[in-house]
This record gives structure tokens, C-alpha cells and sequence, in this order.
């Protein structure tokens, strides 16, 4: 048992945090509940890493930051002026947002969250920590809700089709603690494309991002959630990704680019509710040095004919230590059902560690479910292959490295992104 | 530049403590195709795989040079830029690298920095030798060799032999799992290479592949060295006679390796 560690926060602090950012008093109330819990409930217990001793307690959660925007983040929107739809933020402050007019008329909002609650209040306390991720589950929820200081909500309405992508920027500065949320939601027959990238600038021992996202999929809606997490070794995360599939239908796309340099641990659970609905979660990870992940992926069938799929490829050199764990589990009731799922773990160093823990839990005899799962090193016969075409060994790893990234790294939809996926994938590898 | 060569002499090679190659010799020049026969067992592939320095076989005695430089000093990679290809029979599957990437990749590593191939002047060369190859398009997109049928891979590896140009290629039972139609395409695509720029060793059990491209020598290996050697008129009397005169000429019971 680790001590009782008091909560570095009080509850006037939280109070007068959340009277200065002008909330509404559901959000107040609700962070002075989630304070209390904070104080009482456990950590999470990611499956086979031990989490608790990680330090994810901070009292700097107050951003003040200089409208400035960094080298970094412009390399990431491009031009801004360009941009249609872009969000940049740092420390939870936003640098820069801007949503097309024409989306703006039929509907869709596109906003930071501080705004959010001000001005769709009982759109964002409909959905915010209700279903998919709620503060009552573990410490780091409970958390999150008390010191919420960044993010963004995304709203599109019934019969709404998105078609640019929407990218979100949020830079981690300093030793801040990034508290960020991420609401999604997507009514009937809607779709939308949503990106977002973690990047840190300057950070300091004793910086942690607390970050859930969640998304909320109406009948017949599609969401495409990208994502590259690039935070510096110096910051702790817990990030859990979150998709509340209700509706009939609905898809829920996952591509995450999970390449932070300090320990992580992260939870991407989809619950498939709505008949014949679908999640594809693809994710990819790298760890370097000493660092110490835990990468969980669920998808929960209730739905009859749903379909969940997980692919999670790692790369592991150093000393580096990660575990991936994937469970599919299909309810009792959820006939016709399929669930899929393949880990595999690429090794490249004797230090490093990696572990592929595939699960499936099936409560109902109509269903369909496999999975796969390995963990190994370079195929020596494909590095000589390549490489008696006169291609070195650097490269001829870099090919085979990218080559294993690829199922993922593909499916980021904004090709920038893309572009800047495979630069902090050669970055962190090579 | 001179002719090419490719000089073998003496080679001893053993994969996991026996014994396959003993003392094997040849010499390949630009403007020459010898082609190595011989039945199953007998070290052929050995020979190609050792000498281009596969991981799992040890060169135990011997030498080997291409244009008179040691190969044996040599890195797998430093040993295909002196100019030494080998069209597999087994090519590995790399799932995520597109055929186009691959070969483009391999092309600049044969290239000095600074000097790399240019896209269009690429896509040209690709199309061009597909085209000679009857290979569709979607090859070049395609994950390198992943779910190719066996006719598909080794035209891949005549498509990688076109496009890189070695100066040495010995290519190892090419013919193996090719109809009659592919194998005259993949033949067509050897011949297109033939000039004094270019020698090749071909590794074959059929004399069939010998109908479609002309060897200059032909020889007869059994129990790890060439027993004999001979024109195209060799290649001919095996097929016609099998290799049943070979072994009792030379007092041969069992030609497979390790059985003298």
C-alpha cells in the first residue's frame, strides 16, 4: 500500500478555479464531488504493470501562458489562415481555433471546452463523463473531472457529414499538469474526422497529462479519431480514449500514434451497444530508453452483430518495458457478434520488454472471435533479404520497422499527420 | 570498366556443423551464362546462398571474388553494390514496404548519396520492365512479395534483377513453379540482360529454362563440387539421358551430399 497522499488541491482552490473560468454550477459541483473521490478512490490497475508508484498528483493545473504559438505547433497546423478547422492550445489555453462558416450554419460546433460549457451547457453536461468515461471509476477520473483545464468539444448534428478533417493541436508545458478533455459527439447519420496531436515544449521533472477523450456515436454515425501522442520523457500521462457506440450502426474508427517518451499508461475501450455496430482500433507504439507503458485496448459487445476489430503493432528498443493488453468481450445477448484482435511486438534490443496479452471473454454462444498475438525480433531472413539488394542494415531495419508500423500508420486520415507520425516514428526508432 | 568476374575457388560451406560445399570452384565473366545442373541434395543452393552470405552458412575454407575483391570481407550489402545479385527461390515477404519503395530504395542504396534516382525517371525504368515482365501494375504497390503466388515472386526477383542491373547475378532455381508461359517471360527479361556487362549463374534441376536461355558452360554438381562440366551440349544429354551415366562414369553411388 502506497501512503495516503493527501490531494495537493483543495476544494477552494477548485471552487474559485471554476468561478473564474465562469462555469456553470454543474461544473463546479461536479468538481468538488470529484475532488472528494479523488481523495478516496485507487489508482487504476492496468493489467501486469504496476502503476503505483507513478506520481500523476500536481498542484500546477493553472495555466498562464503567453498567446504565442511554437516552431512546433506551426510545423504541425501548417499555415493557420489555411487551415478550415483547426484548434491549438497549450497549457489548456487556446492559441488559435477556427471552425469553417459553412459548418458553423448547419450546426456543428467546434469549440474549446471552457467555452463549451459556457455556451452549450446542457449539450456538454448531457454527454461530459456521463457514459463513457465517468470521475467515480479511479483516482485518475476522478481527477481528471475535478481539475479539468483544457480541451475541446466537437458536436455535430443529425445528417451532418464533416468531410474536412478536424485537427486539434494541445502542447504540455513546463511541469504543468494537463488535465485535457476531448467530447465528441455525433448525432444520427452524421460523420466526422478528428485528429489531434500531444506535443511538449520545455518540459520539466513532475509534468503530468491526464487526458480522456470521449466519443459518443448516434445511430448510422462514423467517427474517425486519430491520434499522435509525442509527450517528452519528463511527463507522466494517463490517457484513455474512450467510445460510447450507441447507436445503431454507428462506427467508431481508432488510429492512435502512441510515441510519448515518458511512462504512459493508456486505456482505448469502445463499447459496441447499438446493433450492428463497429469499432476498428488500430494503434501503434515505440518505446525508447527506460520508459514504462501500458497500452490497454477493450471492446465490449452488447449489440447484437456488432464488430469490434483490434490491431496494435509495438516497436521496443532500450530498456524500454511495455505491455499490451487487448480484451474483447462479447456480452451475454450480443448474438452474431465478431471480435477480432492481433498484437504483435517488435523487439529490438535484449533489454527491452514487451508483452502481448490477447484476451477474449465470450458470454454468448453465437458469436465469432479470434485472435492473434506475437512477440519477436527481426527476421533475420527479411534483413538479408533486403539487405542483398545493397540496402544497409540502418535501413533495412527502417524499412521493416515502417513496414510493421504501417497498418496503422496508413490510417491516419490528414496527411501531414501522417507525415509527422512517420518523422516522430524515425525520431524515436532510429 | 572491365568485364565482370566472379571467381570461386576451393569452397568448403556448412550449415549447422555439416558439411555441404566441399570444395567447389567456378569462374563467371561478363558476357557468359553458366548454368550449375544437378539433382536434389546436391548443394546448389548452398553454393547461391553462401555466396551472397545468408546468416545460417558458414564458409569453413575457400575463396571467392567479385572483380578480383574479396567477398567474404564483405557485408551482405556491401556484397550486392560491388555488383552481386541473387534471385532467391524462397524471397522473403515484407509486410508494409510497397514493391515500388523497395526497389527504389535498393536502387539509391547503389547510388551515391546525392544521386538518387529520380521519380519519373524511375516510375519509367518500373513500367518499362514490368512491361517486359507482363506483370500488371498493381505489383508496384503491392506489400513486397506478401501473398505472391510462387510464379508472382519469381518474377519479382527478375523484375529486381532488371531494375538494380548487377554486374554478377546467379539466380537459383528460378524456373522452379513456373508454367511454360511465365517461364518464357521470366527468360525473355534474363536475355534482355545478356551482354558483356553481365555474367549469371543459373541453378536449375530441368534442362526446360536451358531451351530458353543459351548457357555457354554447363555444369554437373553432385556431392558438394562440380563433377562435370561441358558446353550446352551437356545440358542436352540430361535431359535426354538423366544423370544415372554421370554417377557411373564417375563411380558415384549416392550423389546427394555427405553420402561418399
Amino acid at each position: 500500500m502506497t501512503a495516503e497522499t493527501k490531494f495537493p488541491v483543495n476544494q477552494n482552490e477548485i471552487t474559485s478555479f471554476s468561478k473564474d473560468r465562469e462555469e456553470p454550477q454543474w461544473l463546479t459541483d461536479l468538481r468538488v464531488s470529484s475532488l472528494e473521490k479523488a481523495e478516496v478512490l485507487e489508482l487504476p490497475k492496468p493489467d501486469k504493470t504496476n502503476i503505483s508508484k507513478w506520481d500523476f498528483s500536481t498542484k500546477n493545473f493553472e495555466a498562464n501562458v503567453q498567446d504565442d504559438m511554437s516552431e512546433a505547433v506551426k510545423g504541425l497546423i501548417g499555415e493557420a489562415d489555411k487551415a478550415q478547422m483547426l484548434m491549438a492550445q497549450k497549457n489548456g489555453v487556446t492559441l488559435f481555433q477556427k471552425l469553417s462558416p459553412e459548418l458553423e450554419e448547419k450546426g456543428v460546433i467546434f469549440t474549446d471546452i471552457q467555452t463549451a460549457v459556457k455556451e452549450h451547457s446542457d449539450l456538454v453536461q448531457k454527454y461530459f463523463m456521463q457514459e463513457a468515461v465517468t470521475p467515480d471509476e479511479n483516482k485518475l477520473t476522478a481527477e481528471h473531472a475535478a481539475l479539468l483545464n483544457g480541451g475541446t468539444f466537437i458536436y455535430v448534428p443529425k445528417n451532418v457529414e464533416v468531410e474536412i478533417p478536424i485537427q486539434a493541436v494541445y502542447t504540455q508545458a513546463g511541469n504543468f499538469g494537463l488535465y485535457n478533455h476531448v467530447l465528441v459527439v455525433a448525432e444520427a447519420n452524421s460523420s466526422v474526422t478528428y485528429i489531434e496531436n500531444y506535443i511538449s515544449e520545455d518540459a520539466a521533472e513532475g509534468a503530468i497529462a491526464n487526458i480522456v477523450a470521449e466519443v459518443y456515436a448516434a445511430d448510422n454515425a462514423t467517427v474517425h479519431f486519430g491520434a499522435v501522442d509525442n509527450l517528452a520523457k519528463e511527463v507522466t500521462t494517463y490517457v484513455n480514449r474512450r467510445g460510447q457506440v450507441t447507436g445503431k450502426d454507428a462506427k467508431v474508427y481508432w488510429a492512435l500514434g502512441q510515441m510519448n517518451y515518458g511512462d504512459t499508461v493508456s486505456e482505448n475501450t469502445t463499447y459496441l451497444v447499438g446493433e450492428g455496430s463497429y469499432a476498428d482500433t488500430k494503434t501503434v507504439a515505440i518505446g525508447r530508453g527506460k520508459q514504462t507503458q501500458n497500452f490497454t485496448t477493450n471492446v465490449v459487445h452488447f449489440g447484437k452483430h456488432s464488430d469490434g476489430q483490434i490491431l496494435k503493432h509495438g516497436v521496443m528498443k532500450d530498456e524500454a518495458t511495455s505491455i499490451f493488453n487487448g480484451t474483447s468481450k462479447i456480452e451475454h445477448g450480443a448474438t452474431k457478434s465478431n471480435g477480432e484482435q492481433t498484437e504483435r511486438v517488435l523487439m529490438l534490443s535484449e533489454k527491452a520488454r514487451g508483452d502481448a496479452n490477447p484476451i477474449l471473454l465470450i458470454d454468448e454462444d453465437d458469436v465469432t472471435a479470434g485472435h492473434a498475438a506475437s512477440v519477436g525480433k527481426i527476421d533475420p531472413l527479411q534483413m538479408f533479404y533486403l539487405m542483398s539488394r545493397g540496402i544497409s542494415k540502418k535501413e533495412a531495419e527502417r524499412l521493416i520497422i515502417h513496414g510493421f508500423l504501417a497498418p496503422v500508420v496508413n490510417e491516419i486520415p490528414i496527411e501531414s499527420v501522417k507525415d509527422q507520425l512517420i518523422e516522430v516514428i524515425e525520431r524515436k526508432v532510429l | 570498366m572491365t568485364r565482370p568476374s566472379l571467381k570461386v575457388e576451393d569452397l568448403r560451406v556448412s550449415i549447422e556443423g555439416k558439411e555441404i560445399l566441399k570444395g567447389f570452384g567456378i569462374e563467371v565473366k561478363g558476357g557468359e551464362i553458366h548454368a550449375i545442373m544437378g539433382p536434389n541434395g546436391t548443394g546448389k543452393s548452398t553454393l547461391a546462398s553462401a555466396l551472397m552470405g545468408h546468416p545460417k552458412f558458414e564458409v569453413t575454407e575457400g575463396k571467392a571474388s567479385i572483380d578480383g575483391e574479396d567477398l567474404f570481407e564483405m557485408e551482405v550489402d556491401e556484397r550486392a553494390r560491388a555488383g552481386l545479385f541473387l534471385a532467391m527461390q524462397y524471397p522473403s515477404e515484407i509486410s508494409g514496404v510497397t514493391n515500388a519503395d523497395f526497389i527504389r530504395s535498393a536502387i539509391n542504396a547503389n547510388r551515391e548519396e546525392g544521386d538518387e534516382i529520380s521519380l519519373m525517371k524511375f516510375i519509367r525504368k518500373m513500367d518499362e520492365k514490368m512491361g517486359t515482365l507482363e506483370m500488371d501494375d498493381s505489383f508496384q504497390h503491392r506489400y513486397l512479395n506478401e501473398g505472391f503466388s510462387g510464379g508472382e515472386k519469381k518474377r519479382n526477383e527478375i523484375l529486381q534483377l532488371m531494375m538494380l542491373q548487377p554486374r554478377i547475378a546467379i539466380l537459383d532455381e528460378i524456373d522452379s513453379g513456373l508454367d511454360i508461359d511465365a517461364l518464357k517471360v521470366v527468360s525473355k527479361g534474363i536475355n534482355e540482360m545478356r551482354s558483356d556487362d553481365f555474367g549469371c549463374l543459373i541453378i536449375t534441376h530441368y534442362q526446360r529454362l536451358l531451351n530458353y536461355i543459351k548457357p555457354d558452360f554447363v555444369h554437373v554438381m553432385m556431392q558438394g563440387r562440380i563433377v562435370k562440366s561441358g558446353g550446352p551440349e551437356l545440358a542436352e544429354r540430361l535431359e535426354a539421358e538423366g544423370y544415372d551415366w554421370i554417377k557411373e562414369e564417375l563411380g558415384i553411388e549416392d550423389e546427394t551430399v555427405g553420402q561418399e
